[in-house]
């Protein structure tokens, strides 16, 4: 293999060049991104770098010294896949061919039809999105979160902290239910009202209005009521960026579906990160997880597989992994808690928001949940990894 | 030289947090070394006692920069820099370290909270 072109110039991108430099693979190596910045780190965007506490220096992810020997073409967007020639078009027109493809397109916020794009409306994905949204924050006033998730309950902890007067509106009964189960998400979601910031659960949202210049004015409710509102929020997840491999005949189900090792329906092409779903032996189903620690670790084994054309034999992926920081507590959970029929708390207390809570099934252990309790976090997830490997 | 804490009492796989200032992490490996480390994490106020030791790295209990613990060299982000090593000695079956006299390099917010200012 004399090229490869890595598609996606993020954390996984990043983690694939890395790790193909690594191999000792010393062909042309060609990032494409479609942001026009190198690659920085995104959790901050929603705590430190949004709270004004960190700066865009902190987030860049190379290091100081760090030469891949990579040509990078950043703000330079991917539309097309050809699976013959092994050829990616570009936005521009430019058309970029290898031998080898990483797919690393990530995945876009979704949006809420009803909350029509307007001034003081976000979403939080990008480096842009956080300076747009971070200079709303500053003018303070009330700000409304459509979405009780993981990045909708961050800004409403940083916004809290700077002051804002904060409302979280929920769709679901309970917060974060998909992710930690419906006790868990209860105890973690209480951290809003333990703060003063309220939770309004189980109510869609209709729509937004606008004042007189077009700025969003108020969030109106499913049910009615309406939420005067200066900024607002849109947290509703995220979806695999893909929609440019149409037509590739790639097979594709939520994400590019992949083997447990990244490799795609095509040859000489594997996908990582956020937009790729990778076959999980253990679930037996193919799974896309949108965690930080995946974009970093599994590009190793979808590199190999890339190099060798044959599963490089790495060892499983380590169970998921994330952190959140919401209201100076740490949550930490690895695992998955889908599946799980007990929820024990081990150490600690909920009303303590203190806890370290395990998921079994049939007895076995396979999830974990931590708040505030790194050090017993780190055993149970070694006892995960040794249960599941 | 500063005592940590009798040989016997660090078992293999387990970490030592020295409370010195900055804190002082110090490693017992499965195979049997012994190692010491600035516990704080380069990236954010983490105690790296608390990390995934796995041979002579340990991962930090947050995210997933790992740190050799023979150079202090970190593979991986969100850290970029290296953490300082100690020299440990073992005399009379008591653990004791020996501080570097290069400056530690922590992350900004326990800079800062180790100053005195806010974290």
């Amino acid at each position: 293999m004399r090229s490869v072109l890595v598609v996606g110039a993020s954390l996984a991108g990043l983690s694939a060049a890395r790790a193909l430099r690594a191999r000792g693979y010393d062909g042309r190596l060609v990032l494409v991104g479609d942001e026009p910045h190198r690659p920085y780190d995104r959790p901050p965007l929603s705590k430190e770098f949004l709270a004004g506490q960190a700066d865009e220096a902190a987030l860049v992810l190379e290091a100081e010294d760090e030469d891949l020997g990579a040509e990078w073409l950043l703000g330079a967007r991917a539309v097309a896949l050809d699976p013959g020639a092994r050829s990616v078009g570009l936005a521009d027109g430019r058309t970029v061919t290898a031998d080898g493809v990483v797919i690393a397109t990530g995945a876009a916020a979704r949006t809420l039809p009803g909350a029509a794009a307007r001034s003081g409306v976000h979403t939080l994905r990008t480096l842009d999105d956080a300076r747009a949204l971070r200079a709303d924050l500053a003018r303070g006033g009330r700000l409304v979160v459509i979405g009780g998730g993981f990045i909708g309950a961050e800004v409403a902890s940083t916004a809290h902290a700077l002051g804002l007067e904060v409302t979280v509106v929920e769709a679901a009964p309970t917060p974060l239910s998909g992710p930690l189960g419906e006790a868990m998400g209860g105890v973690v979601s209480s951290l809003h009202r333990d703060h003063g910031v309220r939770l309004l659960c189980g109510t869609g949202v209709r729509g937004t209005e606008a004042d007189g210049e077009g700025r969003v004015a108020a969030v109106v409710l499913a049910d009615g009521r309406r939420l005067p509102a200066d900024t607002v929020v849109v947290g509703v997840g995220a979806r695999p960026c893909t929609d440019w491999l149409a037509g590739s005949g790639i097979e594709i189900g939520d994400g590019v579906l992949c083997g447990a090792d990244g490799r795609t329906s095509l040859p000489g092409v594997v996908a990582v990160g956020d937009c790729a779903a990778w076959y999980d032996p253990a679930a037996g189903a193919h799974h896309r997880v949108e965690h930080w620690t995946g974009a970093l670790e599994r590009p190793a084994a979808a590199v190999a597989a890339l190099l060798s054309g044959s599963p490089g034999g790495q060892r499983a992926p380590r169970p998921p992994y994330f952190w959140s920081d919401q209201y100076g507590v740490r949550i930490q959970f690895a695992g998955r808690a889908a599946g799980a029929d007990t929820v024990t708390v081990e150490e600690g207390a909920p009303q303590g928001r203190d806890v370290l809570a395990v998921y079994r099934r049939g007895g076995v252990p396979v999830a974990v949940l931590g708040m505030n309790r790194p050090r017993s976090f780190t055993r149970w997830r070694k006892r995960l990894a040794a249960v599941t490997s | 030289m500063i005592p940590v804490c009798r040989l016997a009492d660090l078992p293999r796989g387990e970490a030592f947090r020295l409370e010195t200032d900055p804190p002082v992490a110090v490693f017992h490996t499965e195979e049997g070394e012994l190692y010491a480390i600035d516990d704080t994490c380069t990236h954010q106020d983490a105690s790296l006692a608390d990390g995934w030791l796995e041979g002579c790295e340990v991962e930090c209990p947050l995210h997933a920069s790992k740190f050799d613990l023979r150079t202090g060299a970190v593979d991986a982000p969100p850290a970029r820099r290296p953490v300082r090593t100690h020299e440990v000695v073992v005399e009379d079956g008591v653990i004791h370290v020996r501080l570097s006299p290069s400056a530690p390099g922590l992350p900004s917010c326990a800079a800062g909270r180790l100053a005195g200012g806010a974290g």
